[in-house]
């Protein structure tokens, strides 16, 4: 794990998560759990971080379901998916590639993805490996879709997409990615060479901006002790820290 | 209630049952998983609710199961579920991919004892291509078109799961664990592992009683102290994170799964 670029991202995505009042956290997400962790601990508490694996970090006392009720109520302003493939349109997949019941290549599975993506309405794509084998021009199969026809009940969508070189924007009238900001050491040529879909780039793209030194502070002690509750390979891995 | 040995539990349990099961977090039974591998049984299904991981891995790997349907299997940070994944690549397992929230919704829907519940989401996704046992339907409430989903109600043969204690008429406690509970409701009947059988009854006191499932749905338990090992449970005890990351790297093929399956029925570490 690069330890520069994960404190990046963690920064990227908690700079998404501004003006949210509830965000739900799913399966294997450690980075968008510290980011989340971190608004929590930067805004005194402003922010409800429903963890899913943590005991500390989840009110929930209703079961699975509750999570997904409170979605479709409207309850959540903010979620996190990803996805083994992800295309142009936003469409994730997060099942496999190929054929069934003979699947080429066998992801987990949609997890809550083709429900929580119609209904949460800010929800963050986000995705460490930024390659053409990931980022595809047509994911092979749509655990959910980007934009949805009208007529269909939709609150929700992508906000933006997080990779480990770049944050791109979302357009849904026009169902295109735009470049948002490059990470240090990219340029939009190698953004442009590692994104196997179609967007749109400004003619200057700025380069993302980096935790302030307070946040990273903050980050490295108490949200890497709360982080470590739910994720302690990582916490163990990134900061060298048990659960608090 | 009966209180049964763990084999003579796990022989409820026969060829073509439908076994609800629960999610790593949640109560996992790995007592009685073991006691169905060793009891040699085949052509179980399994609906994950909504998710599984070392679970339904070393059910597929010992060949126990027909037909899986889950909304996911991953052993979480350690990756990607080794067994699951060869089966879904040799095509050697029925793999019906669904979405947690209709897990949940489906049990809830058996729960009421209705046929079918509408959910939004899913339009558009090829998990709804590929379920014909799914509808794409009207709200019949709207004033205009609002397509929605259909999911005919599931109703388990048999909820399996771990949880801490049971009294003497089969009231378990399973505190804010509410997954459980649906799944039990849902399900024709409930088996049970326990960490330990108490001789006062769980209801007696109103503070526990909020998180007991009635013995009214549970047929049958066994106590089987550390019973979710290598999962943990509850503040009981943690996960077994080493021995996962063991299990997670030994499954990565046939023979190393064999080999820590045997070490796994004999109650044992692979470490040990």
């Amino acid at each position: 794990m690069d330890k520069a670029l994960t404190e990046l991202l963690i920064g990227v995505i908690a700079r998404q998560l501004e003006g949210c009042r509830t965000v739900a956290i799913g399966a294997s997400s450690p980075i968008p759990g510290a980011a989340a962790l971190l608004v929590r601990a930067r805004t005194g508490g402003a922010l409800r971080v429903l963890m899913l694996g943590s005991r500390k970090h989840n009110a929930f006392t209703d079961g699975g379901r509750e999570l997904f009720d409170c979605a479709a109520q409207g309850r959540i302003d903010a979620f996190f998916l990803g996805g083994g493939q992800i295309d142009g349109a936003a469409n994730i997949n997060l099942v496999g590639i190929g054929e069934p019941p003979r699947w080429q290549q066998r992801f987990p599975g949609s997890f809550g993805s083709a429900y929580l993506y119609f209904l949460v309405p800010k929800v963050i794509l986000f995705r460490e490996e930024h390659t053409p084998r990931v980022l595809v021009p047509q994911v092979d199969f749509v655990s959910s879709p980007g934009t949805s026809e009208a007529g269909i009940y939709r609150p929700g969508g992508p906000q933006a997409l997080v990779t480990g070189r770049c944050v791109f924007g979302f357009d849904a009238p026009r169902r295109r990615f735009h470049l948002a900001s490059v990470h240090p050491g990219e340029t939009p040529a190698s953004i442009r060479a590692q994104t196997g879909f179609d967007y749109d780039a400004p003619a200057s793209v700025p380069i993302t901006e980096s935790l302030p030194p307070a946040d990273l502070a903050l980050l490295r002690g108490r949200v890497a002790g709360e982080i470590a509750e739910t994720y302690p390979r990582f916490a163990a891995t990134l900061f060298g820290r048990e659960a608090a | 209630m009966e209180l049964l040995s763990l084999d003579k539990l796990a022989a409820r349990m026969t060829p073509g049952s439908l076994i609800a099961i629960p999610a790593d977090y949640s109560g996992v039974s790995m007592a009685a998983t073991r006691a169905l591998v060793a009891s040699g049984v085949r052509g179980l299904r399994i609906i994950c609710v909504p998710t599984s991981g070392i679970q339904a891995d070393v059910l597929i790997g010992a060949g126990c199961l027909a037909e899986l349907e889950t909304s996911a299997v991953t052993l979480g940070e350690l990756g990607l579920a080794p067994r699951f994944t060869a089966a879904a690549k040799a095509g050697s397992l029925t793999i019906r991919d669904t979405t947690c929230p209709a897990v949940h919704a489906a049990l809830q829907a058996s729960e009421k004892g209705i046929p079918f519940i509408p959910l939004r989401g899913l339009i558009g996704t090829d998990i709804l291509r590929q379920r014909a046992d799914w509808k794409l339907a009207e709200n019949p409430f709207a004033d205009g078109a609002d397509p929605i989903v259909y999911l005919p109600a599931i109703k388990p043969d048999v909820a399996l799961f771990h949880a801490t204690k049971a009294d003497r008429d089969g009231n378990v406690w399973i505190g804010r664990r509410r997954e459980l509970a649906t799944m039990a409701h849902a399900a024709v009947r409930s088996l049970v592992t326990v960490e330990e059988i108490v001789d006062v009854s769980l209801l007696a006191d109103e503070t526990l009683a909020a998180g007991v499932l009635p013995g009214l749905y549970v047929e049958a338990v066994a106590e089987a102290p550390r019973g979710a090992w290598p999962l943990g449970l509850q503040d009981l005890y943690p996960t077994d994170d080493a021995e996962l990351a063991r299990y997670a790297e030994a499954a990565r093929t046939e023979a190393g799964f064999r080999a820590w399956l045997d070490r796994f029925l004999d109650g044992r570490s692979a470490a040990a």
